[in-house]
């Protein structure tokens, strides 16, 4: 049962995202964020504001120990009381903000026009791992340590296509619960409105303010002098 | 000099009637769909009035467009890098449903199948949002012809300046003074949607300078609403894409005049090609305000000019499109004969539809009086308005101009960014105009008259044969002067025709449904 849980769901999960996020990109139609503003902004802005600063940061901060958990093993002491409950706040951010988004989607009549059923599904899902993320949290303390200890291992041998379990096989069953939905979120990323945060549009930083796309490069397309196949479509801008 | 081609239009606001069917032309063809009901990409206005969305033109509510910074450069004013990824979550700037209308219809099935009774059955209006019954609030056009009820006239932004009198005196008129102000997007030089744009999906199209939202890019971060200042830029709420007016680029791109301005019944709509030198566009943008309207025209360049020719050729622009420039019924409008205009070129977006403004209804002039020293009045042409006194005698017409009509400061708000003196010339030249055929074909005006009034606006005889011609007699033909893009180029355009075949051939061949 746990190798099915830690070994293959994973792999399940991680493959569906990949290929579903691929196949969703190349059918770009449907990548959108999908708000509903403009039906709804008043009731919007403290649930989306609590929702996305909060899971943003919690999201940022399991990435980080996963990315880099030498950084955070020497830290003990009061800094790691500040991490807990600064991870506390967040997560309970988020909750609050997604019951907040939850309970406009069920009872605007406008909002609910445009819900599907996988946004129901993704919702409920984030509630449920928000729930259970912050009682691990509280219940199961220095998290910031066993995480690195225990987790982080086993996450990397998953990504290094050696699953090891034994880590993750002695963690409390919460926790076990806790990952086990995390792949199922992984996996279904591709078929909810969650899409929208792998084009977060950071690129517009860098871009200059005006585009201008040319079916040809202008400055080639009459020149006699180049033969035709030298014509290439230009990059824009 | 970096010159371009930018399919530009001329609104000739005195021949317009009101009448919609542009508006209705572009619904049946565009937005006809679902999660579209409210958008109009082209929409005609009674001014004085609110517009739509309600107040469109108050940036202190909608924060649409440029501001010029302290520094002398711009930015947008409600959206931008910064302001617009820290928005991303939720824009505070951004107009919601209500700030149009909800979209509605009628059961109508309801007028058949209700059962026998002693009262006559309703068709109910029900929401195309939720499906739900719902009390009307309000429409597209809902201030249509009412300049003079007080939820619409006296609420117009444009009126910010106006002095109480002057207010007043535009509300005696009410029983009869309004225009109509169609509007579609300006596919303006220096777009605030493009630049608002986080995931950049809106672009300017090099070869003819339509604006366009590239469908399967965007994300529906929607800052476009937002930094559109003439509110164009609409937001689909079922399929979550923003869409805006396209110019009707599949008819342009085949030489073929917009459902709009094929379709306008009072033939006020031109289109032409203008070159512009890109160059100079932030310059432009970023002039001081009281500069900005003679800096936009300078930013268009003389078709004929030889060394504008060559550069325009160097920069790939078709000889087509060259030829069709120099025949361009908008630089005639515009350049030659100045007598166009854009609109609110404060929002500073460089937009690319003129207007010529209208010089209507009939000459008259207000006058605040008291009632008790009046001699006999002409019945018909004078009479009192509590102490007001509306006049439509009057013998000399360029005076009355700037004391009567609309106050010109009011024209001015819209037209000329304030400046009344623009507006007066413009108004003159129109005037001069009249006077001029009047002498023609009537002949009750000495040629002396007509030659001074022509004089007075730096009008020649051919200026004004040529700007009565366009106006009132040009076919279709002359109205329209469109490039069509080349074939051997448009093949390659969106993608391969034969890739294509059997679909919109738009370069878009998903069907456009909402995502998951």
């Amino acid at each position: 049962m746990n190798l099915l849980l830690f070994g293959a769901l994973p792999y399940m999960a991680l493959a569906l995202f990949i290929a579903g996020t691929i196949y969703r990109y190349k059918t770009g139609f449907k990548y959108s964020s999908l708000s509903s503003q403009l039906l709804e902004t008043d009731r919007l802005f403290s649930a989306s504001l609590a929702f996305h600063i909060g899971i943003i940061t919690i999201f940022l901060g399991h990435l980080v120990g996963f990315l880099a958990p030498s950084l955070f093993i020497p830290i003990g002491g009061s800094s790691l009381v500040i991490i807990e409950i600064i991870g506390i706040m967040f997560g309970v951010l988020a909750l609050i903000g997604m019951v907040l988004l939850f309970y406009r989607r069920v009872t605007n009549d406008r909002v609910k026009t445009v819900t599907n059923k996988m946004d129901i599904v993704i919702e409920i899902l984030l509630m449920i791992q928000f729930v259970i993320g912050i009682f691990i949290a509280i219940d199961m303390h220095w998290g910031s340590q066993w995480y690195l200890s225990n987790m982080v291992p086993y996450l990397h041998s998953i990504f290094l296509f050696q699953p090891d379990i034994s880590g993750i096989s002695v963690m409390k069953p919460l926790a076990q619960v806790h990952v086990v939905i995390a792949f199922l979120i992984i996996g279904l990323i591709p078929f909810t409105r969650l899409v929208h945060f792998l084009v977060a549009p950071f690129h517009y930083i860098l871009r200059p303010f005006q585009v201008v796309r040319w079916y040809w490069n202008p400055k080639t397309i009459n020149d006699i002098n180049r033969q035709w196949q030298d014509v290439k479509r230009p990059k824009n801008n | 000099m970096n010159v371009r081609a930018q399919m530009s239009m001329v609104f000739h606001l005195d021949k317009c009637l009101g009448c919609h069917t542009c508006t209705v032309a572009c619904k049946n063809i565009w937005t006809d769909r679902k999660g579209a009901e409210y958008m109009w990409w082209n929409n005609v206005e009674t001014k004085p009035g609110t517009g739509y969305p309600t107040k469109w033109e108050d940036q202190e509510i909608y924060k649409g467009g440029w501001e010029r910074t302290k520094s002398g450069k711009i930015k947008l004013r409600g959206a931008g890098k910064l302001k617009g990824l820290m928005n991303i979550f939720h824009n505070p700037n951004l107009p919601v449903i209500d700030d149009y209308y909800e979209p509605f219809t009628y059961k109508y099935l309801d007028l058949i199948e209700a059962p026998q009774t002693d009262e006559q059955p309703t068709a109910r209006p029900i929401s195309l949002i939720t499906g739900k019954p719902i009390d009307i609030k309000m429409g597209p056009n809902w201030d249509d012809d009412l300049s003079g009820t007080p939820d619409f006239a006296r609420k117009d932004v444009n009126l910010k300046n106006l002095t109480p009198a002057e207010q007043e005196a535009m509300f005696q008129l009410e029983q009869m003074a309004f225009y109509y102000l169609p509007r579609i997007c300006n596919h303006c030089i220096n777009p605030a949607c493009v630049a608002s744009c986080p995931s950049g999906a809106i672009y300017k199209r090099g070869e003819d300078g339509v604006v366009l939202i590239d469908q399967s890019v965007c994300r529906g971060w929607r800052m476009c609403i937002t930094a559109c200042p003439y509110k164009k830029a609409y937001y689909n709420w079922n399929t979550g894409k923003s869409e805006k007016c396209l110019l009707c680029y599949p008819r342009i791109e085949s030489g073929q005049a917009p459902a709009c301005m094929h379709s306008c019944v009072g033939r006020i709509r031109y289109l032409g090609t203008l070159l512009y030198d890109a160059d100079k566009i932030e310059e432009v943008a970023s002039s001081e305000e009281k500069d900005l309207i003679a800096n936009q025209m300078d930013i268009y360049l003389d078709p004929n000019d030889p060394e504008v020719i060559k550069a325009a050729k160097a920069n790939g622009i078709a000889d087509s499109t060259i030829k069709a420039a120099q025949k361009s019924p908008i630089y005639k409008f515009v350049k030659e004969w100045k007598i166009a205009l854009p609109l609110h070129a404060e929002f500073r977006t460089v937009p690319n539809l003129f207007y010529v403004p209208p010089l209507l209804p009939v000459m008259a002039s207000v006058t605040q009086n008291n009632k008790s020293d009046g001699s006999e009045l002409n019945p018909i042409s004078k009479h009192w308005s509590d102490e007001w006194l509306y006049d439509t005698s009057i013998d000399e017409i360029f005076g009355t101009i700037e004391q009567a009509r609309f106050p010109i400061k009011y024209m001015a708000n819209l037209f000329s960014v304030g400046d009344t003196e623009l507006m007066t010339e413009k108004l003159k030249k129109l005037m001069a105009i009249r006077i001029y055929r009047r002498y023609k074909t009537v002949g009750d005006i000495s040629k002396e008259k007509s030659d001074r009034a022509l004089a007075e606006v730096n009008l020649s005889e051919e200026d004004a044969e040529g700007l009565y011609r366009l106006t009132s007699l040009a076919k279709f033909d002359e109205r329209f002067v469109i490039p069509a893009a080349h074939r051997e180029q448009a093949i390659e355009m969106a993608e391969s025709t034969a890739d294509v075949k059997g679909s919109a051939g738009m370069g878009f061949r998903e069907t456009p449904v909402r995502g998951l």
